[in-house]
This record gives C-alpha cells, structure tokens and sequence, in this order.
C-alpha cells in the first residue's frame, strides 16, 4: 500500500468507527496489504481519533486463545491501542446501541503498569518486575469489517477490533496470584456459559504482554507506566445487546460487570 | 424413580455383559439398543448389579463420582440430570504413575475436583451448604472415562448401566479445606505432551462442584442410600474430555491445589 492508499484506508475506518458502517474487508481491495502496512492504516485512524479529543491510555493484544484464533480463523495475535473514551467503569452502563456496530463480549485479565518496557529483549521476567497489578477486565470487541470477516491484516488495520471495556475494582499484585491457574467464569444474564483460566491465552497472560511489548518493540513503541495493558481472553466471545447483564469473577484477582443498553 | 421393565434375569446379564466388555477391554453396542424398554431404574440396578459383581469378587468400592455435570453437555443430551457411577480399588492410579492403555477401549481423561466427606449425606433435601458442611477436605483429581459403547456413543440409560463410563483415576496435588478455596473461580489447565489443551474453572461443574455433591446425595437418596462419612467423590469434568493415545504424557494445574500428572503406556 502506498502512503495515499493508507490514509485512505485509515480514514475509512475512523469514518465507519464514527458513524457505525462497515467496510469490505481490505486484504479484499489490497491483496498485498502487509502487516506493517496494517499496523500504520490503524496509526492513521487512531491519530484521527487524537484529534478528535481522545488521548491513549493503554493498549491490548487480542486473538490470542485458540477458541478465538478458531472462531476468526486468523492465527496469530493482534495488537491496538486503547483511548480514554473506551473506558467505562465497574457498574456503569454501557451504550453499545449508540456506539457499536457487532459487539462482542471478552473476560480478560488487564495489566497496570509501573515502569516502561520496550522491546526486543524483554522476558516474563521483566514483564511481571513492570506490573503494578493485574484487574478483571470485560473488553467488548467490535469490528468496522462487514460481518467480522477479518484476516490479521484488517484486524490489525481496524485498530485490533477494539471496541470499549470495563475494569473490575479490584486490584491485585502479581506476586499475589498464579496467573497461568487462574479461573475464569463468565456470566450472561444470569446463566453460567464459559469457563477457562490464565493458560488459555497464549499459554499465560505474562505470555502475551511479553509478546505485545516485544512486537511494538519493532516499531519503537514502548508499553508505558501507567498504562492499561489487555492480555487477551480467556473464552469465547460471546456477542451482546442492549439489555444484557454480563460479569466475568476471576479466581485469586476478583470480579467485573457490565450492563449494556 | 420410575418402575423396572427388565426382571432380574435380565438385569444380572446385561451387568455381566457390560462388565466383560469392561474386564477384557472391546467395546459393545449400547445397552438400549438390546433392551429398549429399559427404565433409568433398570440402568441403575444394572450398575449397582456390576458393583455387587465386583465385591463379591474381592474388590473394594473405593468412592463415587458423578458425570454428564457440565450444562452444556445435559442441555446436548436432552437430560435434566447428570448420571453417578462408582469406583473399584483397581482403578487408582498413583501422581506421575502409569495408565495401561491396553487395558483400555478408547479412553479420555477429565480434570476434576474431588470432595472428601467427613459426615453422612443421605437425601432427598441435601443443599450445597449441606455439601459443604459435611466436606473434609478437597483434592485434585484426572478421571480416566472409557465409555465400554462403540465411538463413545450412547444415551443416558445406557451410559448409567455402564457405571457412567468409570474406568482409571488419579488424585494428587495438595488438599486443601474448603474455605481455603474459590471453589466456583478456582482454574485448571490440562496439558497433554506440553502443550495446554483444555483450561476452565470450577463452575463449570453444575455451577459449583458442591452442587455435584448434593446432587449426589439426593440422586442416592432416590435408592434409600446414603453417602457414608470418609466417601471420596469426583464432582464431575471441569473441562471437556480428551481422547489420549499410547504414548501421551498429560500434566494438569489446579489453582492452589498444585498438579496431577500421568502417561499412557
């Protein structure tokens, strides 16, 4: 893709974000699309957004389970940048009727750090010396590609799929909780319908920002202090609607829920 | 409970039936497919007909366990209950010991959390808080199931009859007390040959695995039985089961109740 075609490309995406459309997918009108060139469509269309008002808080990896990878058929992570507008809180209400497109929900564990990493280099090691602490997290994916029908290239273009989330309110020290064993149990509406633990995301959670810190790493982009990491989730995504309840407990971390209107 | 439609005759050779295909490890055609008039009473005393069988022959029943406790897999076979089965000395298998395959049909192994009772449970009207009460202690648990039906195939009768496909288990890891667990958050991850196959958390199993125990309880309580105090129970699968071959190594992590390993030789 040349510089026009990815501002292009990138505009698109910030337009159909904004006024809840959907494109084709573009690995179908750019069949050499890179991931390099995908990474720097979602620069564009996140610097769309920074004018907009928005500032980065944080960012997440994404497709990292294998009943994710399966579901999407695209096998390898993805990665994004979250912004304050996506962030609601423990008990809010969240408006996915007014801003979302094809929503779905996901029960990760997010990551708050307090020192930088910037890869190549970095290790598990360095990852949990980084972590503050670990908090249950809902992220709600949404896709700007007609039907979800995404490969690694329009995901990663369309900003990982990223959509909105909600933190738990209660924090935990890595030091504090086998991050690999933990539980997760996701509740909708009431009703019990998956459950898995730490490992299911690229073998641990630790796995995947070490992976995140030392693919941003090529592009010279550091995780920073302070910032919201999303290590990705642990079960299947389950899509929702307004009026859904939905709350995920984790064990050894605590809980996050989320009603959607 | 319903009636029997099978006279005793008929019960006591369906029970050696399936034992056999037990003992000498080839597979049959399930059960209703002989006797489609059977009744989940039949299936029951054909299971209990298999546990007298085994007694009397000198083993020992050396605790219970409960299947099909998963919601989806009721809601898949059109069940509103999960089936219970019971387990013979000869099926433990030492932490880090060996499975004989050969001794197999086509087995698949579950992680579990197992309960320890410490009080009688008899129903009907046992509740979680009853299961709970009545708990020494819990402890981590592979089952082995090896269903003795053609492709695993079967229905609830059927599968009831075969002692709910009980075959091999394992215990290990570290025992803990119940309030020392999350027992509905805590996680379990199975890796076969290294690689992580299966993960998911205690409510997986009924909600909450003490719900098993209850039901438990109150499924022996429908026969007049009771749980006897010092009963060893596995709750149910906390992940799907996965097929093993000869050859594989299987290690599975329990949140806080350290790990139960295994190889297939």
């Amino acid at each position: 893709m040349n510089e026009a075609d990815i501002k292009q490309a990138g505009d698109e995406l910030y337009n159909a974000l904004v006024n809840r459309t959907t494109l084709r997918p573009l690995t179908e009108r750019y069949p050499d699309i890179t991931i390099k060139d995908a990474y720097h469509v979602s620069l564009r269309m996140n610097e769309r957004r920074i004018e907009a008002g928005e500032r980065i808080i944080g960012k997440k990896i994404g497709v990292t389970s294998k009943a994710v990878q399966n579901m999407l058929n695209v096998h390898q992570p993805d990665f994004g940048f979250l912004t304050d507008k996506m962030a609601y809180s423990q008990g809010q209400e969240m408006p996915i009727s007014e801003l979302m497109i094809q929503p779905k929900a996901e029960g990760e564990i997010a990551f708050v750090l307090k020192n930088d990493l910037l890869g190549p280099g970095i290790t598990n090691a360095d990852v949990l010396a980084a972590t503050d602490f670990v908090i249950p997290c809902f992220e709600i994916v949404d896709s700007r590609i007609e039907n979800w029908q995404i490969k690694i290239e329009d995901t990663v273009a369309d900003n990982a799929s990223c959509g909105l989330f909600v933190l738990g309110d209660t924090a935990v020290s890595p030091l504090d909780v086998d991050l690999t064993s933990c539980g997760m149990v996701v509740e909708k509406n009431g009703a019990i319908i998956s459950t898995g633990a730490g490992a299911a995301a690229l073998g641990s959670p630790v796995n995947c920002v070490t992976w995140l810190a030392n693919t941003l790493g090529e592009f010279g982009i550091p995780l920073k202090a302070g910032e919201v990491i999303l290590s990705g989730s642990l079960v299947p995504l389950e899509p929702v609607k307004a009026g859904d309840f939905m709350s995920v407990s984790i064990g050894g971390i605590g809980s996050a829920s989320v009603r959607f209107v | 409970m319903s009636d029997n439609n099978l006279n005793q005759e008929q019960i006591a050779a369906a029970a050696a039936h399936l034992e056999q295909a037990e003992l000498e490890a080839y597979e049959v055609t399930k059960l209703t497919d002989d006797y489609p008039e059977m009744t989940y009473k039949d299936a029951f005393d054909i299971q209990w007909e298999i546990r007298r069988r085994k007694e009397a022959r000198g083993n020992k029943i050396v605790g219970l366990k409960m299947g099909l406790t998963s919601w989806a897999k009721m809601a898949q076979m059109g069940v509103e209950h999960p089936c219970y089965g019971f387990l013979a000395d000869y099926f433990a298998v030492s932490d880090g010991g060996e499975i004989k395959t050969d001794e197999l049909i086509h087995p698949k192994i579950e992680a579990e959390i197992a309960f320890v009772t410490k009080k009688a449970l008899k129903g009907p009207g046992v509740t979680i808080a009853d299961a709970l009460a009545a708990t020494d202690f819990v402890l981590p648990a592979v089952e082995v199931i090896d269903s003795r039906y053609k492709d695993f195939k079967f229905d609830l009768k059927s599968v009831i009859a075969d002692n709910s496909s009980s075959t091999r288990f394992i215990t290990g890891g570290q025992m803990q007390r119940v309030e020392n667990v999350d027992l509905k958050n805590f996680g379990v991850v199975m890796e076969i040959n290294g690689e992580v196959i299966a993960t998911g958390a205690g409510a997986a199993v009924l909600g909450h695995p003490a719900a098993s125990v209850a039901m438990l309880a109150n499924m022996f309580g429908e026969r007049g039985e009771e749980i006897p105090a010092g009963t060893f129970i596995m709750t149910g699968g906390i992940t799907a089961a996965v097929q093993c071959q000869k050859g594989d190594n299987f290690s599975v992590r329990y949140q806080g109740l350290g790990t139960v390993t295994g190889r297939f030789v």
